[in-house]
């Protein structure tokens, strides 16, 4: 199969997780488009390995792995802290950072 | 061990030390603040006296792989110059420690964080003279705001956050400035002989660059030294730093911190960029002389005792660069021993106006008048200091001041005239307070100030002791100070102006 | 020549007392003055030995110096601590110690009421030591030591009593003008140094030989405002009036005997230097003449006794100050008026310290009167030395005096009757305010305010000045008798030639005699024989008000220098605070500015900050797209 459909897929899967993040409130949402644009991420990566048939790619890849399971941790809990506060999972309502 | 690492862990121990003692036991951390301090001061002693004088290299070196990769090492190592001043910053401390016993107290902090802050301090006043790796040097040179930030903000009084704050940014202005030379010199090395931050490698490296470059890495250093002297017009950070500070912090920032800038111009500006030091002569002689007549105007139109002495230490500031820049065997020994002089006389000076004010609770110089029949000893403290401030024969300042006078005029003689005027405005600007501080009726509120007790006369002793014994006796000091100041002139390439009506005949 | 004994001692004797008095504090109260004393006798002592030593010795080897430490060294700058005593040196050795002993004493008694009596000891014991370093040095510098040394002392004996304003203004000003001297003394070492090589005397009198006659005219003026700092010559007068302020035996040693003839002692002492630089040295007969006339006059209108004593002091330093720019001829006439002078004008102030103590500290002439009869042994000690300033013979004064004036008419030329004539002017008005003092003290009758009591002063301030009065008597004599100062001073000075003699010896005394039996005439007739005003009278004529006014040299000095360095003061420090610190602070301003503007776009709001970084990203792509293409 041509390695060149999975960067289309890759391209396809950010595009989707971008606009997720940009247009929707839902911090669990977006949160979730993150990690479809993480995961895009890898799969360009992996693909890359395999056109250029070397391992770096896919290192990279795992490194990218543990890097978002730690994220989603500190991410989710983030919210869920938030979430008791302030009992709303929108990221309008936290614009902290303003103040 | 080598002599001077043990120098800079002594403190950082001592500070652990004193980390582990509970806050509550101020005087237990005072004195163990007090030992150490007095501890290290002993090793810089014998320091001196193993020191070869007549060896123009680098002593006691030691050099430890750092950052490889990188080309940097952990190197020290001391000649006449740093010394010199090693030598001061490791008498002053314990005097300093002793001197201002209690005004650790009351601040934002706790004691035990105010000696902490010492500690470190000292340890990085030893290494910025000690360091010849060009980047360790660079390191602590920057290292060294963050405990005196927090010393004046957290300890001094007055508007201490925003002097603190103008101190860090005016130092942080300079030290920037000075990392971008650093870097050009480390890729100018890395094109000839390999990357290096080794100052007697780098010292070479002025052969391969354009004049054009040299000057601005020159400019680099300089401006950063230039705020660090200070000298005019980037001086405007210290009255408000040294006001604001406790008195102990004042005498070690313009005692030992500002002589990095003085020091840096000799070791780095003329060392590594001898070609851009002579372009720029006969600007930075300009300002040096503007400096010296415009410190002293501000110190005579001071209105707060502590600020007067910080503007006199522009004016002291503006002779060292001067003697530095005349590029004379007398201007750069007059300047080297200056530095060591001025900050014994300015820390006598700093010493015995804090005790002043904290007596007093103003450094306001019109809420003192009559000291000199309520408290004698105090009011001849700062009398001697004074004088010694003058200049006066007979007090070591006179002998660093009329050799970089001198050492000037052979080469430069309409600045050394226009500096000399200096010595009168001298005379006025430490008389002024003199007057109105020490003599005349006693001031209503004053009556009942007490004199100093046996712990400040200990402390100011020493100082008063060093004052007059370098007056009539500074051959020890120059002994090891000349063949250094001679090296660096040979190295760059200046000799002595002979006795012009004798050169013909 | 060598000797057993060390000049260091001399110095070092009362440089310890003055150490010890100050460090020892209240505890030294009850011992300090006698402890004093006696190191400024041994001095004295020491001091004699010397002279006996010296005595023994042919004339050229009398000189010798002694190096007692490598002092300053850094490359060929080198400057040892090294003491000279030659035959002009040890006369000052004498005079100092010898003066200053009887001054010690007669301060025993003086001071007796003052808490700070031992301090009062140490200043002088300071000074004395600060003294003798600049009388025996032997490089500039090392006089420099001790010229800033005599002028700290002075400063401190000045400010004794400090706790009165004017006091401590008085020494301030003290302090300042002489600095303005000082400096002169440091550009004079400078230039030596950068054009001779050396700043010892004996190495700069070698290399004057050689050197050009510009240089030698640059250090000559140097040194003349030097001189005029220290020796209150004019235009550097304007502190010793003020001086006053001092102590009473301060005056007397300081501010006439001593400290004030140094710079007297500096033109002397640089005697090749001037001789191979005409301009510098007609300067300083300029300087001279100028000053000997100006502190007459000061001194025909001063109503506080010692002002008019220290007018007079100043007008009496003119008269050396002219002598010693007088070349050759005059050097030894210098020292020697010095001489006398140093022990009438002492003696006349020691009296008017003890007609003060017997007036309730009144300085006010016109509040004095027919004191004679109440205090004989001031009136007669200070009746000598009155004779001996305006030069009736056989004094002291008109021996060295009448020899100024003689040498000055024989400068030749219309320098010389111009100087001659100037001289025997002052010699008038010298007569005239001398005759003026000693009338209102002691002769006219009493004009005292209620409840003065006048006695004579206790035995330990009389026996002083008995002495200096026998030394007003004698010393004139002594030192001429056989021309034994000149020929003593020879090696120093050189010997010098034949000069043309415009008028005999005889014509110039007659002249002279004629000078003071007017000026005294004319005091006489208004003083003594017209009554004198209790106040001091309005209506007088312009002159009179000037002289009062010391000539405007304070209100000259004030507009000149002190008005405008205070306006250019407040102007710096407005500037350094509006303008340098102006700009460091709009520096900051405008960063923060900035900073208020750019957190407009900070909203808060998360996906905005998505979308944009989303949006940037799109961007650097394409640009990377169409530059890569």
């Amino acid at each position: 199969m041509n390695p060149y459909n999975y960067l289309y897929l890759a391209a396809l899967l950010f595009t989707i997780g971008a606009v997720g993040v940009v247009v929707r409130r839902n911090a669990i949402v977006v949160f979730m488009c993150i990690e479809l644009m993480l995961n895009a991420a890898n799969l360009t990566l992996v693909t890359f390995s395999r056109i250029n048939g070397t391992l770096d790619g896919q290192v990279v890849a795992f490194f990218t792995m543990v890097v978002a399971a730690c994220e989603v941790v500190v991410g989710l809990a983030i919210i869920v802290t938030i979430y008791r506060s302030r009992r709303s999972a929108s990221v309008d309502d936290a614009s902290l950072l303003k103040r | 061990m080598n002599a001077l690492t043990t120098m800079m862990l002594l403190p950082i121990l001592g500070s652990l030390l004193i980390a582990v003692i509970p806050s509550d036991q101020v005087l237990r951390i005072k004195q163990a603040a007090l030992a150490v301090t007095l501890l290290v001061a002993v090793t810089g002693v014998l320091t001196w006296f193993n020191f070869d004088s007549a060896d123009t290299a680098f002593q006691f070196v030691q050099s430890v792989e750092w950052i490889p990769s990188f080309g940097i090492n952990y190197a020290v190592g001391v000649d006449g110059l740093s010394l010199v001043l090693i030598l001061m910053s490791v008498l002053l401390t314990p005097i300093v420690v002793l001197a201002g016993w209690n005004e650790s107290e009351g601040g934002r902090w706790s004691a035990k964080v105010f000696y902490i802050l010492i500690l470190v301090l000292e340890t990085m006043m030893i290494g910025v003279f000690a360091a010849t790796d060009v980047f360790l040097f660079y390191v602590i040179f920057e290292a060294m705001l963050i405990p005196v930030y927090f010393l004046i903000g957290g300890y001094g009084s007055g508007d201490r956050a925003a002097a603190a704050v103008k101190f860090l940014l005016y130092s942080l202005f300079g030290g920037l400035l000075m990392l971008a030379s650093i870097i050009g010199l480390y890729v100018i090395s890395g094109a000839n002989g390999g990357h290096t931050f080794d100052i007697a490698k780098l010292s070479e490296m002025h052969n391969y660059m354009s004049s054009t470059t040299q000057n601005l890495l020159f400019l680099g250093f300089f401006i950063a030294f230039a705020i660090k002297a200070p000298l005019w017009p980037l001086h405007t950070w210290l009255p408000g730093a040294a006001a604001s500070g406790t008195p102990g912090t004042s005498v070690l920032l313009l005692g030992v911190l500002d002589k990095v800038g003085t020091f840096g111009m000799i070791r780095f500006c003329l060392t590594l960029f001898p070609d851009a030091s002579r372009t720029f002569t006969p600007v930075i002689i300009t300002l040096a002389v503007i400096s010296i007549i415009y410190g002293a105007f501000l110190a005579i139109g001071a209105t707060d005792i502590k600020r007067l002495i910080a503007y006199t230490s522009i004016s002291h500031f503006g002779f060292i660069t001067m003697g530095i820049f005349a590029m004379t065997t007398q201007g750069h020994s007059g300047s080297t021993l200056y530095m060591f002089n001025h900050g014994f006389s300015t820390a006598a000076l700093f010493i015995v106006a804090g005790w002043m004010a904290s007596r007093r609770g103003s450094s306001k110089i019109a809420d003192f008048g009559g000291l000199q029949r309520v408290t004698p000893v105090m009011a001849w403290s700062f009398f001697i200091a004074g004088m010694s401030s003058l200049a006066l024969p007979g007090l070591s300042s006179f002998v660093s001041e009329f050799l970089v006078l001198v050492g000037t005029f052979t080469r430069y003689p309409v600045a050394a005239v226009i500096a000399t005027f200096g010595i009168v405005l001298a005379a006025l600007y430490i008389l002024i307070p003199v007057q109105k501080a020490l003599h005349g009726p006693t001031t209503p509120g004053n009556e009942n100030l007490p004199d100093l007790n046996i712990r400040e006369k200990v402390a100011i002793a020493p100082v008063m002791a060093v004052i007059i014994a370098l007056g009539f006796y500074p051959a020890p000091l120059l002994n090891v100070i000349n063949p250094t100041s001679a090296h660096i002139l040979e190295v760059q390439g200046f000799t002595d102006p002979l006795p012009s009506d004798s050169a013909g005949k | 020549m060598t000797t057993s004994t060390s000049l260091g001692y001399l110095i070092a004797l009362p440089l310890a007392g003055s150490i010890i008095l100050l460090l020892a504090g209240r505890k030294a109260d009850k011992w300090g003055h006698l402890l004093a004393t006696a190191l400024s006798a041994s001095s004295f002592g020491l001091g004699l030995y010397q002279l006996s030593q010296m005595l023994r010795l042919e004339p050229e080897e009398r000189a010798f110096t002694q190096k007692l430490f490598s002092w300053i060294s850094v490359g060929t700058f080198n400057v040892d601590a090294g003491l000279l005593l030659d035959q002009l040196s040890i006369c000052f050795v004498l005079l100092i110690t010898g003066v200053g002993t009887l001054i010690h004493i007669y301060s025993i008694s003086y001071m007796s009421h003052d808490r700070d009596r031992r301090r009062f000891f140490a200043y002088l014991n300071l000074f004395i030591a600060a003294m003798l370093l600049l009388v025996l040095g032997d490089s500039y510098l090392n006089l420099y030591v001790g010229w800033e040394g005599v002028g700290l002392a002075s400063y401190l004996l000045i400010g004794f009593w400090n706790q009165k304003p004017a006091y401590a203004t008085a020494s301030k000003k003290a302090f300042v003008m002489n600095r303005i001297g000082d400096m002169g003394l440091s550009f004079a070492i400078m230039i030596a140094f950068a054009t001779l090589g050396t700043v010892t005397f004996a190495g700069v009198k070698e290399a004057s030989e050689s050197a050009s006659t510009a240089t030698l005219t640059g250090i000559g003026i140097m040194l003349l405002i030097a001189a005029a700092g220290k020796s209150a010559q004019f235009p550097l007068q304007a502190w010793l009036g003020d001086a006053m302020a001092g102590p009473t035996p301060v005056s007397a040693l300081i501010h006439a005997a001593t400290m004030v003839t140094a710079g007297v002692y500096l033109i002397t002492r640089s005697n090749f230097i001037f001789d191979a630089a005409p301009t510098a040295q007609l300067l300083v007969v300029i300087v001279g003449a100028v000053t000997l006339i100006f502190g007459a006059l000061i001194g025909t209108a001063k109503d506080d006794i010692k002002k008019a004593l220290a007018a007079s002091t100043m007008s009496q330093i003119g008269y050396m100050t002219l002598a010693a720019g007088l070349g050759p001829a005059g050097y030894a006439i210098a020292i020697m008026h010095l001489l006398t002078h140093g022990f009438f004008k002492a003696g006349m102030f020691l009296g008017a310290g003890s007609v003060m103590h017997g007036m309730k500290d009144q300085v006010n002439m016109r509040r004095y009167g027919a004191l004679g009869k109440f205090m004989p042994i001031t009136f007669v000690t200070f009746g000598l030395g009155y004779l001996a300033i305006i030069g009736v013979p056989p004094f002291a004064g008109f021996y060295s005096k009448d020899l100024i004036i003689e040498t000055a008419f024989n400068a030749g030329g219309v320098k010389g009757i111009l100087l001659g004539s100037m001289t025997l002017f002052g010699a008038i008005l010298t007569a005239f305010y001398m005759t003026r003092v000693m009338v209102l003290t002691f002769t006219s009758p009493e004009r005292w305010e209620e409840d003065q009591h006048p006695h004579e002063s206790p035995i330990l301030m009389w026996l002083p000045m008995v002495v200096l009065a026998i030394g007003s008597v004698t010393t004139g004599y002594l030192f001429t008798r056989g021309d034994a100062l000149v020929h003593w001073l020879e090696p120093v000075f050189g010997e010098h030639g034949e000069h043309t003699e415009l008028l005999p010896h005889k014509v110039v005394s007659a002249l002279a005699i004629t000078a003071v039996i007017i000026g005294a005439s004319i005091a006489l007739v208004k003083y003594q024989f017209s009554e004198v005003d209790a106040e001091a009278p309005n209506k007088v004529s312009i002159l009179t008000r000037l002289a009062r006014k010391d000539l405007l040299q304070d209100s000259f000095n004030e507009s000149v220098f002190m008005r405008p360095g205070q306006v250019l003061t407040r102007w710096l420090v407005k500037g350094d605070d509006n303008v340098v610190d102006g700009t460091v602070r709009l520096v900051g301003r405008t960063a923060l500015g900035a900073g208020a503007e750019l957190r407009r776009t900070q909203t808060g709001f998360a996906r905005s900050y998505s979308a944009l970084i989303l949006i940037g990203a799109l961007v650097l792509i394409a640009g990377i797209w169409v530059i890569t293409q």
